[in-house]
């Protein structure tokens, strides 16, 4: 498996980002992110219909090892969340950019969209990671 | 700062198992090999093991040795009457602070072995020396007694149901000693001490044997089906079990009163004057007084809300468990309040450990709390209130 599909846009905090095909974009956490977590056994997501700015703090991850704090790459509404992962939280670990997405929001900025790294630079900050 | 990055004997082993590595107290230790919660189930079902050889192993020998530790350890040497038993104590400061657990075993006459925590060594060995010199001052003529730092030794826990089984079929010459093994009981055999001790609260071994021999070790176990089991499947086995971790549940700042180690302070015979015996005397006496005057306080028909405020807070705090009765995971340093919604009262208490519980699926925590201690709390989850319910520990009861 890719751990990083070159389709997808990341960012420096390991949220990956899509353009689905109404135009909206689906974030979730990296192969990488999920790794370093371990096992995730509790999620808490962003409320809908909240207008949120890049980097704010929108929802919560936690393993049994840690909670991490994932910030949205992107400034907008969020338009839908993932509620599949309140029962089956391990979906991240299994399949995080499938199932395991965990909002969609509607784009106010596409210059942040642009700005985002792609997958050969994000390969590039997670092999720094390693040691 | 110099960081260092100290490898046990199995550090090779580790890497060949595909270990995600972390820095433990300075040492590099495997934190799980895959996938904690499958080694945590593994321990309470079957059977696994843990490279625990970054704990310290301290021997004290010399006939002075039972009088020395009957002065350094908080409960009693004395019930240790034969060789081949181990006890579980901390050692404290004057002020009764906990300066490590540990756990103390009679290897023979005049000869004690302490196995502590990694990350307190260093600081319980000067602690030990500086004690051993004192006790040499008070005593006229000359004293027996040695202390000595093993750093030639590796240490390996076996745990789970099937641990002392799969070690038996091992050791055949001692096979029916194993499985007859009280707990807290050891033996030894060639060069491997082997103890029913662990943390994991699962039944199980300790077995310390010289560095140079656990690599093959290590193979013989890995060969008879006992998979390598990481520190965050350790630190949850620990919990649920209602284990303290040192550092983290409690440290210098707290005693074994307010750690829910009570049990392991032994006030009998009275004349074994331990260090921080006085101290714990005095808050005992203390949290006593309060506890009276309280209820004396709340017979006053008149008594308000203010006075109430107003009452002198309990010096004695106690350990307690909490289970989370929302979705959510507890962590250490959440507060816990009475009220269900957030305002401007003060926490009555912290999460000292708090995670996630495989076994149990829910969120566990321990949390040192205000005395009276109630029947339920609200912990501060980012902002918001959650139910948490005490229960009593262990979290796991014992099959």
């Amino acid at each position: 498996m890719n751990a990083h599909p070159d389709e997808l846009k990341y960012s420096e905090t390991h949220e990956w980002v899509r353009i689905d095909d109404d135009g909206h974009a689906v974030v979730g956490i990296t192969e990488h992110a999920q790794e370093k977590l371990g096992e995730v056994v509790f999620v808490e997501l962003p409320d809908e219909d909240i207008s949120v700015n890049a980097h704010d703090e929108v929802c919560v991850v936690e393993s049994v090892k840690a909670a991490a704090d994932i910030y949205t790459p992107l400034s907008g509404k969020i338009v839908a969340v993932n509620e599949d992962l309140l029962d089956a939280p391990g979906l991240i670990n299994t399949d995080p950019y499938g199932d395991g997405w965990l909002y969609k929001i509607k784009i106010k900025d596409m210059d942040e969209y642009k700005q985002l790294l792609d997958a050969d630079d994000y390969k590039e900050i997670t092999s720094e990671d390693e040691d | 700062m110099l960081t260092t990055r100290k490898h046990t004997a199995l550090y090779a082993a580790h890497l060949q198992q595909h270990a995600c590595m972390v820095d433990f107290a300075g040492w590099q230790m495997p934190l799980h090999y895959g996938s904690q919660i499958a080694e945590h189930n593994q321990v309470r079902n079957a059977v696994g093991m843990f490279d625990v050889s970054h704990m310290g192993v301290i021997e004290i020998t010399g006939s002075a040795s039972q009088q020395y530790l009957a002065r350094v350890l908080a409960n009693n040497i004395y019930k240790l009457q034969q060789p081949g038993h181990a006890l579980y104590s901390c050692m404290l400061n004057a002020a009764g602070g906990i300066l490590d657990d540990l756990i103390v075993y009679f290897v023979a006459e005049n000869h004690y072995r302490l196995v502590v925590n990694a990350a307190t060594v260093t600081s319980d060995y000067a602690w030990l020396q500086q004690q051993a010199q004192e006790h040499r001052q008070q005593q006229l003529g000359a004293v027996d007694l040695q202390l000595q730092l093993r750093t030639d030794l590796a240490m390996l826990a076996v745990q789970g149901p099937q641990a002392r089984a799969t070690l038996a079929k091992i050791f055949p010459t001692v096979g029916i000693e194993i499985m007859e093994l009280k707990p807290f009981a050891f033996l030894v055999t060639d060069a491997y001490f082997i103890a029913r001790t662990g943390y994991t609260g699962e039944d199980g071994v300790e077995i310390i044997l010289p560095a140079t021999g656990v690599g093959a070790f290590w193979n013989t176990l890995l060969a008879a089906h006992v998979p390598p089991i990481g520190l965050a499947a350790r630190d949850t086995l620990r919990l649920e079990a209602g284990l303290n971790l040192y550092g983290q549940d409690m440290d210098s700042n707290v005693t074994p009163l307010e750690s829910n180690l009570a049990w392991t302070v032994a006030w009998q015979p009275e004349e074994r004057n331990f260090i921080g015996r006085e101290a714990l005397q005095r808050q005992q006496a203390q949290a006593q007084a309060q506890t009276q005057a309280q209820a004396q306080m709340q017979t006053q028909i008149q008594l308000q809300d203010q006075a109430l405020g107003q009452a002198k807070q309990p010096k004695l705090r106690q350990l307690i468990g909490v289970v989370l009765e929302e979705k959510g995971v507890l962590r250490h340093g959440y507060q816990l309040f009475v009220n269900a919604e957030p305002d401007t009262s003060t926490a009555v208490g912290d999460i000292t450990s708090g995670s996630y519980s495989p076994t149990l699926k829910q969120a566990i925590g321990l949390a040192r709390v205000n005395t009276p201690i109630k029947e339920h709390y609200y912990v501060e989850i980012r902002g918001k209130r959650m139910l948490a319910k005490v229960v009593k520990l262990p979290f796991l009861k014992k099959k």
